[in-house]
């Protein structure tokens, strides 16, 4: 037992320890680190977030059988639980006025995707627990994913060719591989699209361009031209009618789908991308389909108002024009930082240019957007189809918004952190480094190419890869000068010069924007605002990282030696 | 030494043939008594400002062709600045005026007809600290060489070995051209940057406190390697280090608040110096 004598001599001495580790500074180095934690937190929160909700989508998770019932009648449904929640009973009884049972403090309910939202909308539905009357798990119950209409859940009861009942040994087996022979059709169908069809709709309209310069420059001998027409319209039945027999080929199948509520519905194989019984599978097959949903979102065009489908025309749109947007902007930014900091005379003047710079990195990017339509685009676009493409108009060429004029105002941008990252490389370059080098009888220019501009590459680099990591995630400017819901080509295919930079594109931000808060259906588009929004983030993950390991390399090569 | 790169008729680049040094500075005499072949480079009436700031006043000098001068000073007298004259260095100076001559083998080097870049192949530096660029060794030697047009490989080959065997660094090495020259110590990197410059063949060398940033056995191998290039190069020399100056030079010249207070040969200045401040500086009363 201490004494009182000890006992304050205790408290002085911890509170001079609690002084000492004041001063000692270790309060800051925790402050700082939690600093950095926090900002780790956030970063991965956000991807987290996005993956948990985004990557679920792919899982071809179970459809459930409920019996409910509300208001007197008894309803059974198939559905996949896509979320639960509770609400307090007084938000219940709100929403339903006159309930007069007992109820718990708080209600579960459930959201099931119902699917069919074709014979049985609306395909979301929210349950509340307290309803259900019984949920099992049929084992037979199939999905099928369609190209329109959304999914169909019920029990495959048949199939039917040309509008007659198939008596086959196994049903599935003889539905897959029906659904396998219109995919190859409808393959087939799509490559005489996009190759034959695609490229002769190409030549017609360069041919009508020709014609119509020619009757512009008052010549008027079309000859050669009608003669290739011809041939070309020739051509273009012949393809027409090969498609014409595919397609009826296509739509000679039917399913016959029992729905929950016992009827039967016919639903053309044609329509058909893929179906699975997803009660009965293994967790492998799952993990099979999971991983092919995953490649198709990557690779498959959007359907259905882009609510359904894959993204892949905006994660092309998207990657072109970063690439584009770069190759503009590095080059402009260099030159003029090393006009600013080798050539020009420093002096009030500079500091103001540079003071301008700096202050163009906070314009707000719509601002930019409005710039590049009205002077890009209308001017410089409309300029070029007056001189250039007068055939084509009144139809413009380069006079609408197009991935051009997209990459140029993001080019521009951007520039201002491309100038000031480089600026600041250069500076840093050692005096003596360049003094070797004229005292080698190099010139200034020399100098520049030989000696300054490598040393400076990595902070020319860093300047790329803050300029990347902003362009990538802008979405307002884009609107406005090249960005589309719906491309209906995308800017590289077969047809010469195969990089059409007039052309409007889908970019991944917009399409967050178009599928999350302009589609009618929410509940089917939401995991797919997830999915792409986490596929935006990687993308530019993706691209900074390939930047940062190039600039790194750089920089080891580079750096200065300090004796 | 052929110089195979001459191009133009731009005066400088018709190198003289080099005469062989008349036997009056082989017996050190004093500059007074130099016969005018013997004689590189000219100062008359050298006045160079910053600003408003003298900071050379009336520097009148010859420099003997084959021989190596030290310029020796207190920090802040200049002689760093009157080295970088002959090869126009200052010109990168914002502000800088400078009045007077200096001639290379006759010629006026501030001459607006002058090529600035041609005048810096003839009058090769090596600074204070050693500057080699972030490249290989071999790019390196070769960058001067490449800077005058294509070479075949074979002779781009040859003059780098030239060069780093002249700057006594060949030995070290001559196993490692394509590595970084950073990898290289302190005093390999100036042997590689004296290498460099003397790859271009120049006529004239100016070394900028040299070995001021190097350890003392470095020091001494760039000391040895001066006593080698003498025998084809004008070295000026700008130095901290008084030993040093009486070891390597043949001709001092004593810079003091931008004037140039005595210049005589190397053994003069050290044993019998005419001016009260030069012996104040060399026996160590101040500086």
């Amino acid at each position: 037992m201490a004494t009182s004598d000890s006992v304050s001599q205790d408290l002085s001495l911890q509170r001079q320890s609690l002084l000492t580790w004041w001063r000692s500074g270790d309060p800051w180095i925790w402050l700082t680190s939690t600093a950095v934690a926090a900002s780790v937190a956030a970063v991965l929160g956000l991807i987290g977030l996005l993956a948990v909700n985004g990557l679920a989508h792919f899982w071809p998770s179970q459809v459930l059988s409920i019996e409910y019932e509300r208001f007197g009648t008894t309803t059974t449904i198939f559905g996949e639980l896509s979320e639960r929640e509770s609400i307090g009973r007084y938000q219940f009884l709100e929403a339903n006025p006159g309930y007069d049972r007992d109820l718990p403090t708080t209600v579960e309910r459930w959201l099931i995707k119902t699917g069919n939202r074709q014979a049985n909308p609306p395909d979301f539905r929210w349950l509340y627990a307290h309803d259900v009357i019984e949920s099992s798990v049929p084992t037979s119950v199939v999905v099928i994913e369609r190209t329109e209409w959304g999914d169909a859940f019920g029990h495959l009861v048949g199939i039917k060719a040309a509008g007659e009942p198939v008596e086959p040994g196994d049903l599935w087996e003889e539905f897959q591989a029906r659904i396998e022979r219109t995919a190859s059709i409808r393959e087939g169908i799509d490559e005489l699209q996009e190759g034959s069809i695609n490229g002769i709709n190409y030549e017609l309209e360069s041919i009508r361009l020709e014609k119509r310069r020619r009757q512009l420059d008052a010549h008027h001998e079309f000859s050669d031209l009608e003669a290739r027409e011809s041939a070309l319209r020739a051509d273009y039945a012949v393809v027409e009618n090969q498609v014409f027999d595919l397609t009826s080929e296509l739509e000679r199948d039917t399913a016959s789908l029992a729905l929950a509520d016992g009827r039967v519905i016919d639903i053309p194989i044609s329509t058909i991308i893929q179906a699975w019984m997803p009660n009965s599978m293994s967790i492998w097959q799952k993990l099979g389909l999971y991983f092919k949903n995953l490649w198709n979102f990557l690779t498959e065009d959007p359907r259905e108002a882009n609510t359904e489908g894959g993204v892949y025309p905006a994660l092309f749109g998207t990657v072109l024009m970063v690439l584009l947007m770069s190759a503009l902007v590095t080059p402009f930014g260099v030159i003029a930082a090393l006009y600013l900091r080798e050539y020009a005379k420093q002096g009030p003047l500079v500091q103001l240019i540079r003071i301008a710079v700096n202050n163009l990195a906070g314009v707000p990017s719509i601002v930019y957007g409005v710039f590049g339509l009205g002077f890009f685009v209308y001017l410089i676009g409309g300029t070029i189809d007056d001189l250039f493409f007068p055939e084509a108009k009144p139809a413009p060429t380069f006079g609408t918004p197009g991935l051009i004029w997209a990459s140029l105002t993001l080019a521009l941008l951007t520039v201002p952190v491309v100038i000031v990252s480089t600026e600041e490389g250069l500076t840093r370059i050692p005096r003596e480094v360049r003094e070797g080098s004229l005292a080698l009888g190099a010139t200034k220019a020399e100098t520049i190419f030989k000696v300054v501009l490598p040393m400076a590459s990595p902070s020319i680099l860093t300047g790329m890869i803050l300029a990347v990591a902003r362009a990538a995630g802008e979405v307002a400017p884009l609107m406005l000068v090249g960005v589309v819901k719906l491309a209906p080509t995308l800017p590289i295919d077969g047809n010469f010069p195969y990089l059409h930079l007039e052309r409007k594109f889908m970019h991944l931000g917009f399409h967050i924007y178009d599928v999350g808060f302009q589609s009618p259906n929410v509940d089917a588009a939401r995991p797919l605002v997830f999915a792409t929004a986490l596929l935006l983030v990687l993308i530019i993950i993706v691209l900074n990282l390939t930047a940062i390991t190039l600039r790194n390399r750089l920089e080891a090569r580079y750096r200065v030696s300090v004796n | 030494m052929a110089d195979e790169r001459v191009d133009g008729n731009f005066e400088l680049n018709t190198a003289p043939e080099v005469p062989t040094p008349a036997s009056s500075i082989a017996e050190a005499l004093s500059p007074d008594d130099w016969a005018e072949e013997d004689i590189c480079l000219t100062v008359s009436e050298l006045y160079l400002y910053y600003g408003d700031n003298e900071a050379l006043s009336d520097i009148s000098m010859s420099v003997a062709r084959q021989r190596v001068t030290a310029l020796i000073g207190p920090s802040g007298c200049g002689k760093s600045t009157l080295l970088r004259c002959f090869n126009r260095m200052n010109d990168l100076i914002d502000n800088v005026r400078i009045t007077g001559e200096i001639e290379l083998n006759g010629m006026e080097i501030h001459r607006t007809t002058v090529d600035i870049a041609q005048l810096r192949r003839r009058v090769g530096m090596v600074f204070q600290r050693p500057n080699p660029f972030p490249k290989s060794i071999y790019e390196n030697v070769a960058y001067g060489l490449r800077l005058q047009g294509r070479l075949p490989k074979s002779e781009l080959d040859d003059r780098v070995e030239w060069a780093l065997k002249n700057a006594a660094l060949w030995e070290e090495v001559s196993d490692r051209l394509n590595e970084t020259a950073l990898g290289l110590s302190g005093g390999q990197q100036q042997r590689l940057v004296i290498a460099r410059a003397i790859a271009v063949q120049p006529d004239v060398l100016l070394l900028d406190e040299p070995a001021s940033a190097l350890d003392p056995i470095s020091t001494l191998k760039i000391e040895e390697l001066i006593h080698q290039l003498k025998q084809d190069y004008t070295i000026l020399i700008v130095t901290h280090n008084m030993q040093q100056a009486a070891r390597v030079s043949d001709y001092t010249g004593f810079l003091y608040l931008g004037k140039l207070v005595e210049y005589d040969t190397t053994n003069t200045i050290f044993t019998n110096p005419s001016e009260k401040q030069t012996e104040d500086y060399i026996t160590g009363r101040y500086g």
